[in-house]
């Protein structure tokens, strides 16, 4: 008996399947598991190590290895703020102790309501946006203490949830075919070792 | 001066802010280059790119083509598209992967046609949720239009695409790293020979591993030909180039711009461009193509963006992203940031790389915090020379990949550039730049 909801675990055999080694759906698979509990619970890892096919050990393993992959819970929004160079020099640090004293916590740590995660992030990607930051890894902009002070509070007021959903980053759009290339093809195209593990995603049809 | 250049790969999205929908790619001309190339060989689509000589996009500026063409025979291949970036101050792939994934994905196709691809797949940094929402979106519009899946427009061809996202780790932008982790695993470089993706990649099987801005170059070259490719630019650098402008800078921003015929003085200096450096104060060095690049001067100013020139002047022009650093930048506490980063990133597996990383920030934050010795600068110095020896450039590599060698890069320049700041910080035990532009907490020693 699965402990990720149905629907996640409909996701996710359709995914493995989208890969010709179902294992290689392990980290799409934790971003989706994410999407629905916020991190990475021990019943997760297994459902997860049932759905490609290795050890719960093995996917906490790769797991631990990424940054965006959390083994403990979170807070609702996980506040990134790049602290690189380019974000450095417009005065990143500044705004991440800023973003400390507002909130009470330390880069690593959440507050004790559940709500936010602080993160010092490396570089996110957006530098000509500087002092970068990502909540929940949806860019909200150059920040500066006033904007952050508006942020957090429009973010406790529950004001920005359609354009910052909850953790996952693929929780809004799926794909919605799954392989009619490979359906097509002539079998035995592949050589032997690698053949295509059929897997639940076989089955389902292109929307 | 700047030479006039046409856009290639920003043209569709400049003008657009429904730029990644299919509606808007096809009324601009979109899928008709991956038309054209159904109607040739891929071996005719090849040599196209061969003659565009397009450089990879990513990092290490190998033509595209010929890497094409040492992929190991067999029945089964992959392409597998790097979308995972994330070296600092890089932020083009990001660009086109929000505003332009049709493109991305028409280059791939191409791509996948040309060198006979049994299945496509586009890794896109994990971070990038909009990007990835839109790829995703962009690639079930492409199954639905009939670009991919099954006999691709009547043609025959078939491809599928997966889009597949990272989980934040730098070191899965190296391309043996990326093959791991996209097979679900920790993003441990693979050591070469023998795993060259094109020999022994994905799944075992030959494997091409581009960048994202390489891919968005080949639509165009397809419509174009390789000819006019080459006819931009100078010597091996051709075509335009995305180059990301950031730091201390009026107007950072990215900037496509013909290769070679524009120098660092224009890209930083021009009023079109980077417009001066912010503040109004004077630039005191830049970094010519991500972190993992030497530092260049005020003196490297008039060379032009072209990767022969820079490398022949001692550093790279990277993955094309320029960070401009004025009078009251640290250098020393650019080179602790830059050294932090690659201790964060360092995968592990590698002596030099993991133990050499950490104590070089942590030698950097002494002299930072006011606690350094004068030796400490001959510390640095020597155990950059055990992660790279001898310190040339390009580096010796004594680790699996390049991120190691990659850390001497801002340390030895900061030293050979800065040694009389960096001694200052000693002499004088803390750091002579104004307190508002300081780490506090690394100053503390808090973020060790």
């Amino acid at each position: 008996m699965a402990h990720l909801s149905a629907e996640t675990m409909a996701d996710g055999a359709r995914l493995a399947g989208c890969y010709p080694e179902r294992r290689s759906a392990l980290i799409p698979l934790c971003h989706l598991a994410q999407a629905e509990q916020g991190y990475l619970s021990e019943e997760a890892m297994e459902d997860i190590a049932a759905l490609v096919g290795v050890t719960p050990a093995e996917v906490r393993g790769t797991a631990s290895f990424y940054d965006m992959l959390h083994t403990e819970p979170v807070g609702r929004y996980v506040l990134a703020f790049c602290t690189n160079i380019a974000c450095m020099l417009a005065g990143a640090y500044e705004l991440l102790e800023h973003a400390e004293e507002l909130l009470g916590v330390h880069a690593g740590q959440t507050t004790p309501d559940g709500l936010f995660t602080i993160e010092e992030a490396e570089c996110l990607a957006d530098c000509d946006r500087a002092p970068c930051v990502q909540v929940n890894h949806r860019f909200v902009g150059a920040l500066d203490s006033e904007s952050l002070d508006l942020l957090v509070a429009d973010l406790t007021a529950g004001n920005r949830q359609t354009e910052i959903p909850q953790h996952g980053v693929l929780c809004r759009v799926r794909r919605a075919v799954d392989l009619p290339a490979r359906r097509g093809a002539a079998a035995g195209a592949r050589s032997e070792k690698t053949t295509f593990a059929g897997g639940a995603g076989d089955g389902g049809a292109g929307s | 001066m700047i030479t006039a250049a046409a856009p290639i790969v920003t043209a569709r999205l400049s003008a657009y802010r429904d730029s990644h929908t299919l509606e808007r790619y096809l009324a601009t001309g979109g899928y008709d280059a991956l038309r054209k190339a159904l109607s040739m060989t891929p071996e005719a689509v090849h040599s196209e790119v061969n003659t565009a000589s397009l450089l990879g996009r990513g990092g290490a500026g190998f033509p595209a083509g010929r890497k094409w063409g040492m992929k190991r025979p067999g029945p089964t291949s992959y392409l597998v598209i790097n979308g995972d970036e994330s070296e600092p101050a890089t932020f083009k792939d990001h660009l086109l992967i929000e505003r332009d994934p049709h493109q991305v994905i028409e280059g791939t196709i191409i791509a996948a046609y040309a060198i006979g691809a049994a299945a496509a797949f586009i890794y896109c940094r994990g971070e990038f949720a909009l990007g990835l929402e839109r790829l995703t979106q962009a690639c079930n519009e492409a199954y639905d239009y009939g670009a991919l899946g099954a006999n691709i427009f009547g043609t025959g061809f078939s491809l599928d695409l997966v889009i597949h996202p990272g989980a934040g780790a730098y070191i899965c932008g190296e391309e043996t790293a990326l093959i791991e982790s996209l097979e679900g695993k920790r993003g441990f470089p693979r050591i070469k020979p023998p795993y060259f993706p094109a020999a022994i990649g994905l799944y075992g099987e030959p494997t091409i591993v581009n960048n994202v801005e390489t891919m968005s170059n080949l639509p165009w070259i397809v419509l174009n030909g390789g000819a006019a490719f080459a006819g931009l630019g100078v010597g091996s650098s051709t075509g335009t180039r995305l180059f990301a402008l950031s730091g201390r800078v009026r107007r950072p921003g990215w900037y496509e711009l013909e290769m070679s015929k524009t120098t660092f003085r224009d890209l930083i200096f021009d009023d079109r461009l980077g417009a001066g450096v912010a503040g109004g104060g004077e630039l005191k060095a830049f970094i010519p193509g991500g972190v993992s690049a030497p530092w260049f001067g005020p003196e490297h100013l008039d060379l032009g963006l072209d990767q022969d020139a820079v490398g022949k002047a001692g550093s790279m022009l990277g993955s094309g992203s320029v960070v401009v650093m004025d009078d009251t930048t640290c250098a020393v506490r650019a080179a602790w940031r830059i050294t932090r980063f690659f201790h964060r990133e360092s995968c592990g597996q590698c002596t030099p790389c993991r133990e050499g990383s950490g104590w070089l920030e942590k030698v950097l934050v002494r002299i930072e915090a006011g606690e350094g010795r004068e030796e400490d600068l001959d510390l640095l110095v020597d155990a950059c020379d055990n992660i790279a020896p001898e310190l040339g450039w390009p580096p010796q590599q004594t680790t699996i990949c390049v991120l190691g060698p990659s850390i001497p890069s801002s340390i030895v320049s900061g030293i050979r550039m800065f040694r009389d700041e960096f001694l200052a910080h000693v002499k004088d035990g803390g750091c002579p730049f104004p307190p508002d532009r300081l780490a506090s907490g690394a100053a503390k020693g808090a973020r060790l």
